[in-house]
């Protein structure tokens, strides 16, 4: 880690200036498994233990629970905030809720374990910084724990914990635990996890959850609430690749809120990766033409530098043509533009992806027609690798060849998330119908890749 | 407490490293969503009501765009009911950021028959027909709200760039996948979206920014002497939409808003907090949600926010 950078990098007095040690960091957590394993029951245990309930939300849970004739509160309900969820008793869509303790702040995305809402858990995990994955040990991995753990896996979520949930169930039994442990981790090693971190947990009574379990005396680890706090915050961006899509430019000209402004020439984004320094030569891309950064503006505050994920403007020493959608990056290590790419996508389309489609394709800040080449392979759950397939359906996972109608600076998801990620967005209605993953791969069982009928020679 | 704790490195970032604060994060995301979405979209609009997450949703637009002016105009749905000193804040703050400001009133609707008086009294639910109809004659496409997944479960479920159909109604069922940080607010004539850029922020997030970046409020947010009276649990206003019944008696409190609707079902709480740093502490320690605390409409039904929502309210 680089720790020689020094404590304040701006410049201006700004009042709360970043980077203050001291203050928490975020970490963004999302819950996956199958249906019924217990996902919501434990965020709400989870936020009911650390007293992060506000007394009137538990009032308003209880007397829920009271009406349905439970004993307890039940503390699913505490997320499950929809009329048609309270009614059926399982999770539609993700419910985001907030806590912290003295080291962390949490955004909590809880997500449902049904297989037709996968594409609510896709967009629960896709911004996650740990995943954690509920398995029922009575039942152990079932279709969509293996669909989730390869979800997570594909967007290269940080981190996996793995709760075996309702050990109450099974007499806290540690051979059923160490069974559906191994289960759980023979899957994510298919998968390429490596370090996932399992824990004995019941949501329901709170064992394991906040404080570890008396009733778990064979569980030496830590609760789950400890792992969380433990797990370490994003890598320093002084590791990664400055590159800056360019969302708008500003020029205020006459519009200028103080006369001073009206030559004010400036390219606004958030910083996707690395870091950007007053000095640094750029690139602009895809035209390749290079300039040095003279300013950096964060509303009216001046910066010597700017880090991912800040939002800023940039200055630059030349009037160089930069346009919305254009990526602004380090001049020495910059992405090859590129019409051509090879992804695996999570398909979220009602209907199925085949090839010949024309899409649009939406990277940072830059959306452009494409065009399905191929489909190269579906995911087969079983097997967990790729089989020959002729279209992708709903909540398929496969890997495409893609044609771009312009060039685009994608990067390989592996090496920048950012980068790498982009959407599939329907023209006609502005659905988006894929989440997309440039150069990640599947375990190839048979490659047979799928040409479209009676046109090898379609180009954009 | 010991523990073998799983992760060896320490989750605390050192001295030095970049890592931004919760505050900047949030405030990052923000900026990034009110971009993207004046920049994808031709007709945005912000909905100003005056209140503390709106302004500081305006804030966030001026920083986005400096040192060019917020590129798009602000609507505010004037139940007719609202306190005064939050109207003349609301002129206020337009004038001083130079903004356009478009009000749809629900006072009209009512005066010329479109919309009748509820027999409760309360005009939060009126606003949601002069709003749609805003959003049709000036075809607006983007509509930001300040609204927060922590306020409410219903809220809490909602996406940060939401779909709204020709009728403007939300499809809990049937939501936009969100992934990552590319939004797509991409639609068909007639629909529109509704863009919530501090979703992610929390109450006391939004005070803790108020007092870092030191934004100016409307005075009832701040501790006050005020004639109230005490119905349903809260501490109402007396005014000329809200009068005591028989019942009740008026007293003199020091109070201060944490919400500020219409007045004649948004309550105060009992407060001296007279800054923005005794508001964030005090706000750290409350065992209530705001909502829980001032608003009498939200408890009208377990799903009335939900309802709302689904027939296209903010
Ligand atoms: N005995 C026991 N029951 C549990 C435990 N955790 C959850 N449950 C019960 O399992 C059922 C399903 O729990 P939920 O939390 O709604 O499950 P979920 O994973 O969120 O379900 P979906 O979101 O619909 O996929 C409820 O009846 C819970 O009370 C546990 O640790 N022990
Ligand atoms: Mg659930």
């Amino acid at each position: 880690m680089a720790t020689t950078i020094t404590a304040t990098t701006l410049t201006a007095a700004a009042p709360g200036a970043t980077t203050a040690p001291v203050q928490p960091t975020l970490l963004r957590l999302a819950t996956a498994g199958s249906v019924d394993d217990g996902k919501s029951t434990l965020v709400g245990r989870l936020l009911h233990d650390t007293k992060s309930v506000m007394s009137d939300q538990i009032a308003a849970v209880e007397r829920v629970s009271r009406d349905r004739g439970l004993t307890g509160a039940d503390l699913a309900l505490l997320t499950d905030g929809l009329r048609a969820e309270r009614e059926q008793g399982i999770t539609i869509d993700v419910a985001y809720r907030y806590f912290a303790t003295a080291t962390r702040s949490f955004v909590l995305a809880d997500c449902p374990g049904h297989v037709q809402y996968t594409r609510n858990t896709v967009t629960g995990s896709s911004t996650a910084d740990v995943v954690v994955l509920l398995v029922d040990a009575r039942k152990g991995v079932l279709e969509q724990t293996r669909r989730h753990l390869a979800v997570t896996a594909l967007l290269r979520v940080p981190h996996v914990v793995v709760a075996v949930n309702k050990i109450d169930l099974v007499d806290f039994s540690q051979e059923v635990f160490d069974r559906v442990e191994a289960e759980v981790q023979a899957v994510a090693r298919d998968l390429g996890v490596e370090d996932a971190i399992a824990i004995p947990v019941s949501a329901l009574d709170g064992d394991n959850i906040a404080e570890r379990s008396d009733r778990t005396p064979w569980y030496a680890g830590p609760s789950l609430l400890e792992l969380l706090e433990s797990i370490p915050s994003s890598e320093d961006p002084a590791h990664e690749a400055f590159r800056m899509p360019v969302q708008l430019v500003i020029r205020p000209q006459g519009a200028a809120l103080d006369p001073s402004h009206v030559d004010y020439r400036g390219y606004a984004g958030q910083v996707a990766s690395g870091v950007v320094r007053v000095g640094d030569e750029v690139v602009a891309l895809p035209s390749g033409r290079r300039t040095t950064v003279v300013g950096i503006d964060l509303g009216e505050r001046t910066l010597e530098e700017a880090f991912a994920p800040q939002s800023v403007t940039l200055r630059l020493a030349d009037e160089i043509d930069i346009s919305r959608g254009d990526v602004i990056a380090a001049a020495a290590d910059a992405p090859a533009p590129t019409q051509d790419i090879e992804a695996v996508v999570c398909w979220l389309g009602d209907a199925p992806l085949r090839p010949g489609q024309r899409l649009l394709l939406k990277h940072g800040a830059k959306t452009v027609q494409a065009f399905a080449r191929t489909i190269d392979g579906v995911l087969d759950l079983d097997d967990l690798g790729a089989v020959p397939a002729d279209s992708l359906s709903l909540n398929d996972i496969g890997r495409v060849t893609l044609r771009l109608a312009a060039p685009v600076p994608v990067e390989d998801y592996a090496v920048s998330r950012r980068g790498g990620a982009f959407l599939l967005i329907d023209g006609h209605d502005g659905r988006t119908v894929a989440a997309g993953m440039v150069g990640a791969s599947l375990r190839t069982l048979d490659p047979a890749p799928t040409r479209p009928e009676g046109d090898e020679e379609w180009d954009i | 407490m010991t523990s073998p704790a799983a992760y060896p490195q320490s989750a605390t970032p050192a001295m030095g490293e970049r890592r931004l604060s919760q505050l900047d994060a949030l405030e990052a995301e923000s900026i990034l969503v009110i971009r993207e979405i004046a920049a994808e979209l031709e007709r945005p609009v912000l909905l100003f009501s005056g209140g503390k997450d709106s302004v500081v949703m305006l804030h966030l637009a001026a920083k986005a765009f400096w040192p060019a002016p917020i590129p798009f105009p602000v609507l505010h749905v004037d139940t007719g009911h609202n306190f005064p000193e939050v109207l003349a804040y609301r002129d206020e703050t337009v004038e001083r950021l130079g903004l356009r400001l478009e009000v749809a009133s629900v006072q009209d609707y009512i005066d010329d028959g479109r919309l009748r008086e509820r027999a409760d009294g309360t005009r939060n639910p009126l606003q949601t027909q002069p709003l749609l109809d805003a959003i049709a004659e000036h075809r607006f496409d983007g509509v930001f709200g300040g609204g927060r997944r922590d306020e409410e479960k219903a809220r809490a479920k909602e996406r940060i760039v939401s779909l709204r159909d020709e009728f403007g109604q939300w499809d809990p069922k049937n939501q936009r996948p969100e992934l990552w940080n590319l939004f797509n607010p991409r639609h068909r004539p007639g629909e529109h979206v509704r863009v919530f850029p501090i979703s992610n922020w929390t109450e006391l997030d939004v005070w803790r920014y108020i007092e870092r970046e030191d934004i100016p409020l409307a005075p009832l947010y701040y501790a006050h002497e005020r004639e109230v009276f005490r119905r349903d649990g809260m501490w109402l206003a007396v005014g000329p939409y809200s009068q005591p019944r028989d019942d009740e008696t008026v007293e003199t409190r020091l109070v201060r808003y944490r919400t500020v609707g219409d007045m004649s079902c948004t309550g105060a709480v009992e407060s001296s907090a007279s800054t923005n740093a005794e508001i964030v502490l005090e706000v750290a320690a409350s065992t209530l949600t705001e909502r829980g605390a001032t608003r009498a409409d939200d408890r009208i039904s377990e799903a009335a926010m939900e309802d709302r929502k689904k027939e296209g309210y903010f």
